[in-house]
């Protein structure tokens, strides 16, 4: 195993297990750090891919904007740190069962796809991949139109906003 | 003299390759050495910053400074980690254990990584990531993540509002912070530091984009939570903040860590607008360059703590406004004017620097002029206002 | 490849590590004589009253909202600002484009009074 398989494993498993803690943690502000760790392992697994732009992006806008938007809805519930209570049931086994079984089947079928015996490809530098992407996305013949679509899209997620939260803010006298 | 910074690392990789070593394992290892020189350097140089900028400081509000211990004080900050050392790291009941003693560490690790990509002198870096400018972002990121979790874990209430509002500063002020970065990445076509350094042969790109760089400075010291936007830790409405409940080394670990960040901003800030290590000589000889990087660095240095001893705080909505209605519509300006008119002025050299200089005279003065119409409206409302209560008071009596 | 990342990967454990051993260096050679009323909140002096982990403001959650959509936006930009010395006028003029559309939403959060602090 090289260097880089290691480092792949160690950083998949941190993932996964991350993954899990953010669903079995009592305290919601935990689940949302935990969460921010599956997201970091999420960048280092790109700088592996060598997709060091998707790296950077992962973080910036993952950890630094979006975890960031999560533990702030964290915080707008009232009595985050009191809601301690049990994470699961009773019959938590019947679901890790299923849940296994699951994977399982999936696994079993994902495995004789003829990718997994693929040789991988030589990646691409990423110099200048990153000056291929910025032309496509103006360019008529490729992206243009995505691009575009996504500043509307940015638009309505804005306008959305506003109008979503807006009314709250003003007929409810938060405490601070 | 040549280029001592290869000569050391071309040694160190002899060295070791003649002990047997493969060269990329000696490499590894050169680099892990490396990296921990650079963490530890850095950390010890806050022994100097901090007791410069208390001395700076004291110098701006007509008082000494630190000046008892060792020649001019210069020890003073050993003496207070000493000090540190031996209190009491008092720690409140009720906090959240694992969040309350990584948050300092988070903060510190951000900062100290920023300086992965900042090069010192022509082949003096520490490396050179194709998209180092998104990079300083994204560690940056991993500070506010600290703070957050500094005012989260603390179970204080000042800690939780100090906490809040930096979120909102830290997070807002990094909108315009990102689109200035996009106009060093325009004008130098890389997101790689090393290559914004290199672009930067003909002129700095302060002279072609001085506004950019203006909006960049103040969103940095934003970003920075130092006065006059430091509502993080106003000592005087919510105690200290964020840190309220941090003591000895932990609550030291946030001190270094608010100072190295404003050195850092110095140093970000000569790489991408003054040309890092440029200056007359700097490529045939890099300790030179190393000179002029850690003269501008210093210049910009003393620039924010000027700034931070002559201005009172603002408020929480002023901030925000200054934010949202000033500096964001500002930067997207900017981006726009830069783009198009560096595509227009077809011809390299000179001519397009004039072009790009002057589109931003023309910005600068008509957000001056939008400026001088805004403050005259609220000042005649504010009359407006003050002769109706005068009418109405002298109505009532 | 992915050598420029070495060098990272060291830099932030270390960076992470030496203030861990600074402050432990704290817990060890320092005091530690804890009781009832130095682990209170501290307040200044005053009795803390009620539950820490207060509601946040909604105003906060509304900045957060736009901050999230402009550091999207920002993030598109940059391949297209590493990309600009390569491209035709009317290609940049697209990016500007997509700048203004992000613009209006700006404009629209200001009139509808969204970026007021009440």
């Amino acid at each position: 195993m090289s260097v880089l398989q290691i480092i792949f494993l160690v950083t998949g498993f941190v993932t996964l297990l991350a993954g899990v803690m953010v669903v079995a943690s009592p305290k919601l502000v935990h689940a949302a750090l935990w969460l921010i760790v599956s997201l970091a392992g999420v960048a280092v697994l790109f700088v592996l891919l060598n997709a060091n732009f998707l790296a950077v992006v992962q973080v910036v806008v993952y950890i630094g904007a979006i975890a960031i938007l999560i533990i702030f809805t964290v915080m707008l519930t009232r009595r985050v740190m009191a809601d301690s209570g049990p994470t699961h049931n009773r019959t938590w086994w019947v679901a890790l069962l299923s849940a296994v079984v699951l994977l399982g089947g999936l696994l079993a079928l994902i495995w004789q796809h003829p990718a997994f015996q693929a040789v991988p490809a030589e990646l691409a530098a990423a110099d200048t991949s990153l000056t291929v992407l910025g032309t496509s996305l103006v360019d008529v013949n490729r992206y243009l139109v995505p691009f575009e679509v996504a500043s509307v899209l940015l638009l309505a997620a804005l306008i959305g906003a506003i109008a979503v939260a807006r009314p709250v803010a003003k007929g409810e006298e938060a405490d601070e | 003299m040549g280029d001592p910074f290869g000569l050391i690392g071309r040694w160190f990789m002899d060295l070791l390759t003649g002990w047997g070593m493969e060269s990329s394992a000696a490499l590894t290892l050169l680099r892990f050495l490396g990296a921990g020189v650079m963490a530890i350097v850095l950390l010890f140089a806050c022994f100097f910053l901090i007791v410069a900028e208390r001395k700076m400081l004291g110098r701006f509000q007509d008082r000494y400074g630190p000046n008892r211990i060792g020649p001019f004080g210069i020890f003073q900050t050993i003496a207070d980690f000493v000090k540190l050392i031996g209190k009491e790291i008092v720690v409140p009941a009720g906090i959240d254990k694992p969040l309350y003693w990584l948050a300092p560490l988070l903060v510190v690790m951000s900062i100290i990584g920023m300086w992965a990509v900042v090069p010192l002198a022509p082949g003096f870096r520490g490396t050179d990531l194709n998209v180092g400018v998104l990079y300083l972002v994204s560690v940056g990121a991993i500070g506010t993540l600290g703070i957050i979790m500094a005012g989260w874990s603390s179970n204080n209430k000042f800690a939780m509002l100090g906490a809040f509002r930096a979120v909102a500063q830290l997070v807002s002020y990094e909108i315009p912070m990102v689109l200035m970065l996009l106009v060093p990445t325009m004008l130098s076509g890389t997101m790689g530091v090393v290559g914004i350094v290199e672009a930067q042969s003909e002129m700095w790109f302060i002279v072609a984009a001085p506004l950019a760089a203006l909006v960049y400075l103040i969103s940095s010291i934003a970003e920075n939570g130092r006065a006059p936007f430091d509502l993080t830790e106003g000592e005087s409405e919510i105690v200290a903040g964020f840190n309220v409940e941090y003591g000895g080394l932990a609550f030291g670990m946030f001190y270094v860590g608010d100072f190295l960040h404003a050195f850092t901003v110095g140093a970000l800030f000569s790489t991408l607008f003054l040309g890092g290590w440029r200056g007359p000589g700097a490529e045939q000889y890099p300790l030179l360059g190393l000179f002029y990087f850690f003269l501008k660095t210093i210049a910009v240095w003393f620039v924010t703590v000027w700034i931070r001893g002559s201005f009172p705080r603002v408020r929480i909505d002023q901030l925000l406004a200054l934010n949202w209605k000033f500096l964001t519509p500002l930067a997207l300006l900017i981006v726009a004017v830069t783009a198009v008119v560096n595509k227009l002025a077809v011809e390299q050299g000179w001519s397009r620097i004039l072009a790009l200089l002057a589109a931003n005279v023309v910005m600068a003065a008509g957000v001056w002029g939008a400026l001088a119409l805004h403050g005259r409206t609220v000042r005649r409302r504010e009359e407006e206002l003050r002769a109706g209560a005068a009418v109405s008071a002298s109505a009532a009596r | 490849m992915h050598d420029p990342w070495v060098f990272v990967a060291f830099l932030l454990p270390i960076g992470l590590l030496l203030p861990a051993v600074a402050v432990l260096m704290g817990i060890i050679l320092g005091p530690r004589k804890p009781n009832a009323i130095k682990g209170t909140t501290y307040e200044c002096g005053m009795e803390t009253v009620g539950d820490t982990w207060v509601q946040l403001r909604a105003s906060y959650y509304i900045f957060a909202l736009i901050f999230v959509i402009f550091d999207v936006e920002a993030v598109f930009l940059f391949p297209w600002a590493v990309a600009y010395s390569q491209m035709q006028l009317y290609m940049v003029l697209e990016g500007v484009l997509f700048l203004l559309i992000l613009a209006a939403g700006l404009l629209y959060a200001w009139r509808k009074g969204a970026l007021e602090w009440v």
